[in-house]
């Protein structure tokens, strides 16, 4: 069967009579079991089936929820009641969730089908998708490259059209950059638009759950459906959900390109050519642009991993061997049962950010090191409100460079590095997109980013639909 | 920054982590190199900078006090390593 890439198309087809979803959903799930890129780690086979005749009804009765033919693969750290979610660790084997997130369940309120759980680096640690208990994602293009990550499963999954859409999370660019290496479009809402109920926890006030889709539509539709107030998590913003479609662009305007960005000296010039052209069409077609300068670039990633590492020490605390998940088999006494399920469950890269983060939590380092990271962070999130004040949108790379080999990265700052792009978008807490607009001459895509002003989805979204149309 | 192995093995026990001998090199080398990195901050001023706790400044959203079944004892024990009839079951804590 010839499946359409977007949720627009299916949706049209659904409402000619020319689409079943049992077919669809059945072609789906063949196409995951002869993938061979490690993106799912486990199909919901025949529960999606059961809903996909389900919802053929309701369509035939024309009750049909919003996402009525929507197949979504989910990144194996949001909790879905009665189905296992691991964050691709040793130390939740086996574990299966007792409630569903609030994104899923707003998801399947409206009748979207979920189709299977996608691979990510543990605990949503890592851009490369190869800190995984089930082995390495490989990218739907070349198999020796990654994907990017952390949520690299939900990028290929999308790409390689093993689904219509996916959710990831993005506490540095986990959305983003997977997007960006793997040529679909990756939305990052602002903190505080998506309930945070049910996604397993790495930085508390960094995370945020958003999506992996094939055009700038059925991003917008997805996110307004997961949006908005919930009892569940107190963070959350009750500012109004933005629209269910995009807007079309109806005024000129003023778009911001940080400088330093394009002037970042590990820059692909390939990729810092494809930006300035965009720029200048930009221009041509009457928008302002706005050069700026951003003098923290080099003070970003330093300054979320400080505090990325800090929440987390104390989110994967709770990770003792004594309530759920993996326990050692030879604990016997109570620091047996917490040290040897640590130690035994959890990879490398985490064992590493977990040290890290109790390093700059301890007493003597405290102050010069998170509350350090706590005002820089301050300084970065006022600078970036202060460009977004007198800019629409702000516009650069989404990632240096394009995808590169499987164990090509083995230092952990040049891994960290590969979010430079990314984690501003996530310190100062607003929105951000990447779009596919790139082809490299190696043959492999790159994405350019878009970031805008908290809660203000709509100008992003409207902004991205006339770029990608330009 | 050098880290001696004393300042190791102390965040490797308040993190509840253990590691042989040649994690222990590999984990010290690490924690030296994202230490200088991270010291960069140090570059900024920072004084009279207010540190910025809350991303969601400016609200605080209140939930009427009802009690409700959030989780039932089968189900908080249905992934537990080890249970015996309503509690989790652990290895001994004191010897005596």
């Amino acid at each position: 069967m010839d499946i359409p890439s977007s949720f627009t198309e299916i949706k049209q087809q659904i409402n000619h009579g020319q689409l079943n979803l049992i077919d669809l959903c059945q072609s789906f799930i063949n196409r995951i079991e002869s993938s061979k890129t490690n993106a799912f780690v486990e199909i919901f086979k025949d529960e999606s089936l059961k809903r996909a005749a389900l919802i053929n009804e309701k369509i035939n009765l024309k009750k049909q929820g919003l996402l009525a033919g929507m197949i979504i693969g989910v990144k194996d750290n949001i909790c879905f009641a009665n189905h296992n979610v691991t964050a691709s660790s040793k130390i939740l084997s086996g574990f299966e969730s007792i409630f569903s997130a609030t994104a899923i369940q707003r998801l399947l309120d409206e009748d979207a089908i979920i189709i299977g759980r996608l691979n990510c680096d543990e605990f949503a640690m890592g851009s490369s998708n190869e800190n995984s208990t089930y082995g390495p994602v490989r990218h739907h293009i070349d198999h020796e490259k990654v994907p990017g990550g952390s949520s690299g499963g939900s990028a290929v999954a999308v790409a390689e059209g093993l689904c219509t859409a996916s959710l990831g999370s993005d506490t540095g660019g986990s959305i983003r950059q997977p997007a960006s290496f793997c040529g679909v479009v990756g939305m990052k809402p602002s903190y505080g638009r998506i309930s945070r109920y049910g996604l397993l926890a790495y930085a508390s006030s960094f995370d945020q759950i958003g999506v992996f889709t094939n055009n700038v539509e059925d991003a917008c539709l997805l996110t307004h459906v997961m949006s908005g107030k919930d009892d569940y998590d107190s963070t959350l913003s009750h500012v109004k959900s933005h629209t269910s479609s995009v807007k079309s662009l109806d005024k000129k305007l003023a778009i911001g390109v940080p400088e330093d960005y394009l002037n970042f000296n590990n820059l692909d010039p390939e990729i810092k050519q494809k930006t300035e052209e965009i720029i200048d069409k930009l221009r041509l077609s009457g928008h302002k642009i706005n050069l700026l300068s951003f003098p923290f670039v080099k003070h970003l990633v330093p300054c979320y991993y400080v505090l990325t590492t800090a929440e987390a020490s104390s989110n994967l605390a709770r990770y003792d061997g004594a309530h759920y998940g993996y326990r050692s088999d030879e604990a016997n006494d109570i620091d047996s049962t917490y040290e040897l399920t640590r130690s035994e469950g959890f990879g490398l890269e985490v064992k590493r950010r977990i040290m890290l983060g109790n390093f700059v939590l301890s007493s003597g380092y405290y102050d010069a090191y998170f509350t350090k990271a706590q005002k820089v962070r301050r300084l970065i999130k006022e600078k970036t409100d202060e460009m977004l004040k007198e800019n629409d949108v702000l516009l650069f790379p989404t990632t240096p460079s394009t995808a590169f080999n499987i164990g090509e990265i083995n230092d952990p700052i040049k891994m960290y590095l590969q979010d430079i792009f990314t984690v501003h978008a996530n310190i100062a807490g607003v929105p951000a997109i990447s779009l596919p607009l790139g082809s490299h001459s190696n043959k492999l895509p790159f994405g350019i980013q878009l970031m805008g002003r908290s809660f203000d989805e709509d100008s992003l979204y409207s902004i991205a639909e006339s770029l990608m149309q330009l | 920054m050098k880290i001696d192995q004393n300042t190791i093995k102390k965040l490797a026990s308040l993190s509840k982590l253990k590691f042989n001998e040649k994690e222990m090199e590999l984990i010290t080398n690490d924690m030296e190199k994202m230490i200088d990195f991270i010291q960069t901050l140090e570059e900024i001023n920072t004084e009279g900078v207010e540190p910025l706790i809350h991303m969601t400044e400016g609200y605080n959203h209140w939930r009427a006090d009802e009690v409700r079944e959030m989780l039932p004892p089968n189900e908080a024990l249905k992934n537990s390593p080890k249970a015996d009839s309503s509690y989790f079951k652990l290895p001994k804590v004191l010897d005596k």
